[in-house]
């Protein structure tokens, strides 16, 4: 398949009725000014949750408003003014879907600091704030220095080293650090990092890069069996190193959930570029025969998945490594009910790591199911506007950078949230944008820089009409 | 490529889709069982966010939950400890409560069906949830009297209107401080509890209602009642006077307390053995009746009904199927005869108010936090054991035991008290279980009162009932008369 446009790719699509009329072309001044009104109406939301924090919790309201709402508030108009300049055509929802999500991240990390009495530089949330002003700052970087994303296709194999460095950091001796059982941190000075979540930007420019270039040899041989085309054993390469290294991931890292993630990445890259369904068949086959044979030999792997099997049985729920944190976060969306205790009114601190891989637990148990569906849609939304750029975009390298980066958010949500709802076995995770941590806000607001220049490029092309 | 998109969208909705659904699971259909799961603090601390209910006495609190700065936000306190420890019981965290406050925690709580719209009403305003106060019918002045009367004997004592139910007074020792079970301190609540677990006084037991002892001669009410209204004996009906009693198929003898006849003369009449409280004429009544009249008479008096006061009440029993050996024995309270306090309290109070005896109750008026009457305490009568002839024919036995019978001790000067002693036998050497049971005045009577003194009032097995029991009912007595 050659690089075509969205009325081309989709041959069955119906064509456009002439009676129908040409639909308007938006006007980009009239996309930032859709952007700022959105921005507005999520910093004054933000605010409010912060406010409702401190009189749940607190029962009164004081300045911390200022600091923890306007602090974002600022960086996020301030990325604003940057896209009337450098990318004028971007899309208008993505920022505003980002700067929601992480302001009521940081209003419920907040909130756990308040539970947990903890104030000034050792509070979570502020630090959170100083995540996050990096993090955009960086996305800045990004947005302002990418101008074109076709450059990125230049260093597919740069970025391939990137992730390659990222990913061993963890394995190096004083710098690496195990936290919890994983070692996939890196320590230097007051700051830990975890390099995983920013390799997986790297991964999905380097699959994308290698993928558009090599994709006829993947898609066009091969043997059929069961109906299916699968590829030629010396095309089985990359998929058997990926496998590899999410298997060491799993082995060495002792991360679960940063495997599947990188894993699925590339099958769903590989399944789009080529059109093949075999590879799912393959990657799906691999990684199950991969976890399974992990859950025979690996202790943790194993107790993982007793933990979700059998979360409520009280000798797993004793164990040392059991399925504690995963009841007490049922219990604590169970207390939160249909429409939640109401911020600041619930316990969401009894389960541990509530700040973090467990902030989903926490915003269910405060803002109720309905809280819960709301922050589903929003992750929902910013993923479809990733995968409308795809959809528009004119060159497969970048319509392929952009399914990878909306994928990665969207199976990490799926990965994060499915954990704590018991859809899959519990791995950590961080609830992209809302989780308290540097390295998850900094990899995710990269991304927010990556899909704001995808879209601006697509919305610059002559035959502009989505 | 936008075929493989549009899949690759389906599958990533698809994703969400069992997301939505599963947080649907969790937070709507299982909420309640993950809720009420033991091992769920949140239900616990969410308990404490109510402000519970008060426990009143005649409008004062004997237990409430007072505001403080930890994370329970109310600690719950009993202003006078052990006096109200028997009826308000415990409410400890997270270790379960007893008496009163579990029995009525629904309305403390604010979670019963009638406070269900007002509990809404301050979730939506705002409020912080309360649990309705409840109201005891105890006075706080027969309380202390027969409180401080008991001293530091083991048993218990309990006061009945004998016209209404009403429990006037509810006694038990040893007692504890619930002040000590209501810490914060979980490991500190266990420590306590299950020292006073241990305590071979079973302080945490309410013996008022939830400790049962061989009757003794307070049985000898209900053999009386059956043999004059079901079996058609008068009380000048004569037995035999013997100063032992073989029992029939058995190497075993009934004797009389004092070791000889009862009284004078060649026959006893069923006045003078009730009187004196003479075992072997009472013996000899029982098994010419048989046990059918006594097991009616019996039952009417509440011996096998389950009560709730409303805490459970232990059942008393009175044995069936029983051979002529263990029916003499039955018939004056021993054998397998075993009653609680309130259940002999029950006896003095159906003779008391005419042969009609009311259902014992403790809860006067549950009131909601803005003092609307929730439920408020009707009188009602749970049977009529006796007419009103058999009532005051019991009633003149009872008054003759106090003024020259087996209950002297009980006398006090210018009112009539009707009176009924017991000293009943436990296992061989074991100390004897002392009662006293009766009512005053006579002839207007205002309180029915039973005492039980357990593990012989110290004095192993030569104490009785009139030396020991008497003198603590008639303090109890008193105080009600002095109103």
């Amino acid at each position: 398949m050659t690089s075509t446009g969205p009325m081309t790719a989709a041959p069955d699509a119906p064509a456009p009725t002439p009676g129908r009329g040409i639909r308007r072309i938006r006007v980009p001044q009239k996309l930032r000014n859709l952007e700022l009104f959105l921005l507005v109406f999520v910093c004054l939301i933000n605010a409010f949750a912060v406010v409702l924090v401190q009189f749940g919790a607190l029962g009164y309201a004081d300045f911390t408003v200022f600091t923890l709402g306007a602090g974002l508030a600022v960086l996020v108009i301030g990325m604003h003014v940057a896209l009337r300049f450098v990318a004028t055509n971007a899309d208008p929802f993505i920022l505003p879907i980002a700067a929601l999500l992480n302001g009521i991240g940081i209003a419920m990390i907040y909130r756990i600091d308040i539970a947990e009495n903890l104030s000034g530089w050792e509070s979570t949330a502020v630090r959170q704030v100083v995540w996050s002003a990096v993090a955009i700052a960086l996305a800045l970087v990004v947005i302002i220095v990418i101008r074109n994303h076709r450059v990125l296709q230049r260093y597919t194999y740069v970025a391939m080293l990137v992730a390659a460095i990222l990913l061993l950091l963890p394995m190096l001796p004083v710098i690496g650090q195990e936290i919890n059982g994983a070692r996939v941190w890196i320590h230097v000075g007051q700051f830990s990092f975890q390099p995983g979540e920013v390799a997986k930007i790297a991964l999905a420019v380097f699959f994308a890069g290698y993928l558009v270039s090599r994709r006829d040899s993947l898609s066009m041989v091969g043997t059929k069996f069961l109906g299916m085309r699968f590829p030629r054993a010396r095309d089985l390469g990359p998929i058997l190193v990926l496998w590899a290294l999410s298997m060491s991931i799993i082995i060495f890292q002792r991360d679960l959930g940063t495997a599947l993630l990188y894993f699925g990445l590339f099958v769903v890259m590989i399944y789009v570029s080529t059109g093949r369904a075999s590879w799912v068949v393959l990657g799906v086959g691999l990684f199950l025969a991969g976890a399974v044979i992990a859950g025979q030999v690996l202790v943790y792997v194993n107790d993982r998945f007793t933990n979700w099997l059998d979360a409520l049985n009280s000798t797993v729920y004793d164990a040392q490594g059991g399925s504690y944190q995963l009841v007490q976060g049922l219990f604590g969306l169970a207390n939160g009910g249909l429409i939640g205790t109401g911020l600041g009114e619930g316990r969401p601190d009894i389960t541990p790591l509530a700040q973090s891989d467990y902030i989903i637990a926490s915003l269910g148990e405060e803002l109720g199911l309905a809280g819960m569906f709301a922050i589903l849609a929003l992750y929902l939304l910013f993923i479809s506007r990733g995968f409308r750029i795809s959809f528009a975009g004119q060159d497969d390298f970048g319509r392929l950078l952009g399914v990878g980066l909306s994928f990665t958010v969207a199976l990490q949500c799926f990965i994060v949230i499915g954990g704590v709802t018991r859809v899959i076995p519990l791995t950590g995770l961080t609830a992209p944008f809302m989780a308290a941590g540097g390295s998850s806000l900094v990899a995710n607001w990269i991304i927010v820089a990556l899909l704001l220049r995808l879209s601006d490029t697509v919305r610059n092309q002559p035959r502009l009409v989505i | 490529m936008t075929r493989e998109l549009k899949r690759v969208s389906i599958v990533v909705f698809l994703m969400f889709l069992t997301l939505f659904v599963s947080s649907t699971v969790i937070q709507f259909f299982q909420a309640d069982n993950l809720a009420s799961d033991p091992r769920n603090a949140r239900t616990l601390y969410a308990s404490y966010d109510v402000m519970r209910g008060p426990i009143l006495v005649a409008g004062q609190p004997v237990a409430e939950s007072v505001p403080t700065n930890d994370q329970f936000k109310y600690q719950r306190t009993y202003p006078q400890g052990p006096l109200y420890s028997a009826v308000t019981g415990y409410y400890t965290l997270g270790q379960g409560s007893s008496q009163i406050e579990q029995s009525m925690n629904d309305y403390l709580s604010g979670t019963s069906d009638s406070q269900f719209l007002d509990y809404l009403n301050r979730i939506i305003t705002g409020q912080n949830p309360q649990g309705a106060s409840v109201e005891l019918t105890l006075d706080p002045v027969v309380q202390q009297a027969a409180y401080d009367a008991l001293g530091s004997y083991r048993g218990a004592v309990v006061a009945i209107e004998p016209s209404t139910g009403r429990i006037l007074a509810m006694v038990s020792k040893p007692d504890y401080d619930p002040n000590t079970l209501a810490v914060h301190d979980t490991q500190q609540v266990i420590d306590t509890y299950n020292a006073l677990l241990a305590d071979p006084g079973d302080p945490l037991i309410n013996k008022s209602i939830n400790d049962l002892n061989p009757p003794g001669s307070t049985f000898k009410i209900v053999t009386t009642s059956a043999a004059v209204q079901n079996a058609g004996l008068t009380i000048d009906h004569a037995v035999p006077n013997l100063a032992r009693l073989p029992l029939p198929g058995s190497d075993n003898t009934v004797s009389n307390a004092g070791g000889g006849t009862c009284g004078g003369g060649s026959t006893v009449t069923i006045q003078t053995a009730f009187v004196l409280s003479c075992n072997i004429p009472m013996a000899e009544v029982g098994i010419e009746i048989g046990q059918n009249p006594i097991a009616d008479m019996a039952k009417s008096f509440g011996f096998g009904t389950e009560l709730h006061i409303p805490m459970q009440v232990s059942t008393s029993v009175y044995p069936s199927g029983l051979d002529d050996a263990q029916l003499a024995l039955s018939a004056f309270g021993q054998g397998s005869d075993v009653a609680t306090p309130l259940q002999i309290a029950m006896l003095s109070s159906a003779v008391a108010n005419g042969g009609k005896l009311m259902t014992p109750n403790l809860v006067d008026e549950i009131r909601a936090p803005d003092l609307s009457v929730l439920q408020s305490f009707q009188a009602k009568e749970l049977s009529t054991p006796l007419n009103s002839v058999t009532a005051s024919t019991l009633s003149q036995l009872m008054v003759e035991a106090v003024d020259s019978g087996a209950a002297t001790n009980a006398r006090i000067d210018g009112v009539s008290v009707a009176g009924k002693t017991g000293t009943a036998e436990n296992a061989t050497g074991a100390p004897y279980t002392l009662w006293f049971t009766g009512f005053a005045p006579a002839d207007n009577p205002r309180v029915a009162v039973a005492v039980v003194v357990e593990d012989g009032g110290g004095l192993g097995q030569s104490g009785s009932g009139n030396q020991v029991a008497a003198p603590i009912a008639k303090r109890v007595l008193e105080a009600v008369l002095s109103k």
